[in-house]
């Protein structure tokens, strides 16, 4: 009885690892470079502010990270299409696999190097930023050192006004702060939810009524600052913005004290200085309106307890 | 049924739906009040003076919202009271408003908006009599505003008083017609801005949240182009 014949072997496989990994890396490292030297310095949202340029770097060290892992997927995805398309006449089946250990516990790895290595940057950048721009509620856990410009943020339908507490209590509707001092943003609302989001500032933090939502930044540049609300508020949302103004650290003084003048008559009508303010009750409400049974502005009217559908 | 019996219901059927689509559509959704056109004639960017009436009323009796509080504008050929939030005016321009009062009083939420801004002179006049802010805490003296946000344009909107509108009561029927203040309280506002050289839609607004049983009265009338908000349409 003859034996069977050996399968007949066919011509050695090449190795795919080595011809996948080695244009992938050339792609990653020259899409690094242009990221990080052509295109980080053009990411959103600039460097105007310690939390702006924090946001660009932040931006800048996830793509980069980011880029590899994409170009791998597509280096991949084409070598597949042009190595292992079917090809004609070839009706065999591919060989069995049972699984690579290496590849998987590589991926594994990779994958969690990856992840845990975001996650302790994103931490780390949040702590030493300051909170990185965003609002940490009333009572931050990450705050500047030294003194800061308070600079309070009340919105309202649809308006964003400005209280600078440190120069009288003035209110106006002119967002303007310093180059080079640390900024203490108190961002409030009297109605509705809304957000205040200073673009080149790179602080968006939520107004919400009753809360006293604080934000830090450091301004570095001289500039015109962008403010939108980023949360819709109802019909004029889309007109809810303003430009302020970063200037120099005099002329920003120069322009608190003579607007802490300018407005002294309206600033007394203003309520004292408070961190929220609660439009239902109002303790200068004149005796006259008090007789008539109103004690607060237009907010005790209409109580969230009498809604009416439209 | 036989198939063309059932062709035609389907095909009436279809129909049907498609026109009630389209009238909820246009009815809702295409409705807009008339535009009170103060441009023409004017020639723009010359500084010629154009004026425009308006009145705010504590209701209107004129459209299916006859509880909301509402603005009207006075047009300007017939003289007769339109029921619209918007108009027209020349770009580069005077606009001298004169603005009848006759809703109530309803205290600022916030009292910045007592402040007149962006007039000339930065004042208005209330029964001839100038002012640069009116504390609305204080009194019986605010019942809205007249802003517009693109010109930093804020005017509040003096009332009659409680005592004074106590007896007769506030103007109850739409648009209100100026005459005996005894027999009708009101308050008659004047104020004067130029108009801007650069054309296009600029919105305005009443800053007190007037929207009687909406929630933080900033509802209905607040959100409803033709009552307490419209636009200001610069052309040239």
């Amino acid at each position: 009885m003859a034996a069977e014949a050996p399968a007949q072997a066919g011509p050695a496989e090449p190795n795919h690892g080595i011809r996948i990994f080695i244009p992938w890396l050339i792609l990653a490292v020259v899409a690094d470079v242009l990221i990080w030297v052509v295109w980080g310095p053009h990411l959103p949202p600039g460097d105007m502010s310690s939390s702006a340029s924090n946001q660009q770097f932040d931006i800048k060290v996830m793509a980069v990270m980011a880029a590899p892992v994409m170009l791998f997927v597509l280096v991949y995805f084409g070598y597949a299409l042009i190595v292992w398309h079917h090809r004609e006449g070839d009706d065999e089946d591919g060989p069995p696999i049972h699984g690579n250990t290496r590849v998987q516990a590589t991926w594994i790895t990779v994958s969690s190097v990856i992840v845990l290595a975001l996650f302790v940057f994103g931490t780390v950048e949040l702590v030493t930023t300051n909170g990185a721009g965003a609002g940490e509620g009333a009572s931050p856990i990450w705050k500047p050192p030294g003194n800061t410009v308070q600079v309070q943020v009340i919105a309202q339908q649809w308006k964003f006004t400005y209280r600078y507490p440190q120069f009288g209590g003035f209110e106006t509707t002119d967002l303007v702060l310093p180059v080079g001092e640390w900024v203490e943003f108190h961002v409030t609302s009297i109605d509705v939810i809304h957000s205040f989001w200073a673009y080149q500032l790179g602080v968006k933090a939520d107004a919400n009524p009753g809360v006293d939502n604080i934000a830090y930044t450091k301004i570095n540049n001289a500039g015109t600052i962008t403010v939108r609300c980023a949360e819709l508020c109802g019909l004029w949302h889309g007109a809810m913005f303003d430009y302020g103004q970063a200037v120099s650290l005099s002329s920003f003084h120069s322009w608190a004290t003579s607007t802490e003048v300018r407005l002294a008559a309206v600033t007394k009508l203003l309520p004292p200085y408070a961190l929220t303010y609660d439009p239902t009750v109002v303790a200068q409400m004149g005796k006259g309106m008090v007789a008539a049974g109103l004690t607060g502005g237009a907010g005790l009217y209409y109580p969230p307890t009498d809604p009416e559908s439209p | 049924m036989s198939l063309p019996a059932r062709i035609s219901l389907l095909v009436v059927a279809f129909i049907g739906v498609v026109a009630v689509g389209a009238f909820v559509v246009l009815h809702y959704f295409s409705y807009s009040p008339a535009v009170e056109d103060y441009a023409t004639g004017v020639t723009p960017d010359t500084g010629a003076t154009v004026h425009v009436v308006m009145q705010e009323d504590p209701q209107n009796t004129v459209s299916t919202h006859p509880d909301w509080v509402s603005y009207f504008i006075q047009n300007p050929q017939t003289k007769a009271w339109v029921h619209t939030t918007l108009f027209q005016v020349p770009a580069g321009s005077r606009i001298d408003m004169t603005i009848y009062g006759f809703d109530g009083c309803t205290p600022l939420r916030n009292p910045i908006w007592g402040q007149v801004t962006g007039t000339i002179g930065d004042v208005e006049y209330v029964n001839g009599k100038p002012y640069h802010q009116i504390n609305s805490w204080s009194g019986c003296n605010v019942g809205h505003t007249f802003s517009i946000p693109g010109i930093n344009l804020n005017v509040p909107m003096a009332t009659p008083g409680l005592i004074e509108s106590a007896k007769p009561g506030l103007c109850g029927t739409s648009p209100c017609q100026p005459g005996d203040p005894k027999a009708v309280p009101y308050r008659i506002m004047t104020f004067s801005f130029n108009s801007p050289h650069a054309t296009g839609v600029y919105f305005w607004q009443c800053r007190v949240p007037c929207g009687g049983g909406f929630l933080t009265g900033f509802g209905g009338p607040m959100q409803t182009i033709g009552f307490m908000t419209g636009n200001m349409d610069v052309v040239s």
